[in-house]
């Protein structure tokens, strides 16, 4: 899948300047760092998209970002889920285009069913806001292209419901379709269950939905896209999407 | 006349209810030892315009299935009552 996605970009040659959609939500918190991390790429564009827009202002790429939209009520994401955007957001994806999701984010493409699977409180009832450990388990798709398999990125994560669940034979799928991109792990990459900060079924922090071109993990990338926040490990993500979408002529 | 449902939404036993053990924690430190589990749910109460049964059922199992209830990690149940 990823394959043939590549293909029909390099296809059609997109000029040097990305636009990156980022969703704002009421309750949005993440929206502005996650602008600070895209605008620091040269050639790319931030927009910011109010849920109550239908037009995605000719993003290239979608970012849900993190925070408590609608006030996480009833579910986190249940209610954004539905906002006007979310319509042209779905649809989208749908065509193939490619959309992140980061915690919060990750929430409303569950709700929406872009993504399998649910985020339930965490194990140890508590909010947790700290530096985790992550595996690249999966460098084979256009979120994780310049990452190195089984690399050990430090990112952070800032969540109370992100204990990943999904049914057996949802967990069996997403592992035969290689859906498994980021695993909670020890700092030398070991899988283990005290280095899984909030219950996830198998360590899971993000997964792909089978087409391979919309993302969704906890853990928080546009915290660590400057040394200057202690980390710029995940910088390469989004470098790695920005490159797929002109043919990797993105500069940082 | 309208049918006011009242709502149960409720986490599947295969998820793990953080709020309902913390909640029988504190029951069994405040000495209630017989107190066994504690599970936590939502209740919800939507009233409805409509005078058919039938109808205000089918809208209930719509708006359950669609955004009240999560059907990956929750089950809903609910009663309908006849205002007058």
């Amino acid at each position: 899948m990823l394959s043939s996605w590549n293909k029909s970009i390099k296809q059609n040659p997109i000029m040097a300047d990305i636009t990156a959609g980022i969703v704002v939500f009421p309750g949005s918190n993440c929206d502005h760092d996650t602008e600070y991390a895209v605008a620091s790429f040269s050639g790319v564009r931030p927009v910011m998209l109010w849920h109550n827009e239908h037009d995605l202002q000719g993003a290239d790429v979608i970012i849900l970002p993190g925070g408590f939209s609608y006030g996480d009520y009833l579910r986190a994401g249940a209610i954004a889920r539905f906002s006007p955007i979310m319509q042209e957001v779905i649809e989208f994806a749908r065509k193939g285009y490619p959309v992140l999701g980061i915690c919060n984010g990750f929430q409303v493409l569950l709700e929406c069913g872009l993504l399998e699977g649910a985020l339930s409180r965490n194990r140890d009832k508590k909010f947790i806001c700290s530096q985790t450990a992550i595996s690249v388990v999966n460098t084979e798709t256009i979120f994780t292209g310049l990452y190195r398999q089984g690399e050990v990125l430090s990112i952070p994560i800032a969540h109370g419901e992100g204990n990943y669940f999904a049914p057996p034979e949802v967990i069996r799928r997403l592992e035969e379709n290689n859906q498994i991109v980021f695993r909670y792990c020890d700092p030398e990459g070991n899988l283990t269950p005290e280095s899984n900060p909030n219950g996830s079924i198998g360590n899971i922090a993000g997964i792909v939905n089978r087409e391979g071109n919309v993302l969704g993990l906890m853990p928080h990338p546009e915290r660590a896209s400057d040394p200057l926040l202690g980390s710029g490990d995940g910088r390469r993500l989004f470098e790695s999407v920005f490159g797929c979408i002109v043919g990797g002529s993105v500069t940082g | 006349m309208p049918f006011n449902a009242k709502i149960k939404v409720t986490l599947r036993q295969s998820i793990l209810d953080v709020q309902g053990k913390a909640v029988e924690h504190a029951l069994k430190n405040l000495g209630y030892t017989t107190v066994d589990s504690a599970r936590i749910g939502k209740y919800i109460e939507v009233s409805i315009n409509e005078v058919d049964r039938h109808e205000a059922e089918r809208i209930c199992n719509e708006i359950c299935q669609k955004l009240l209830s999560n059907p990956v990690m929750e089950n809903y149940a609910f009663e309908l009552e006849q205002v007058n």
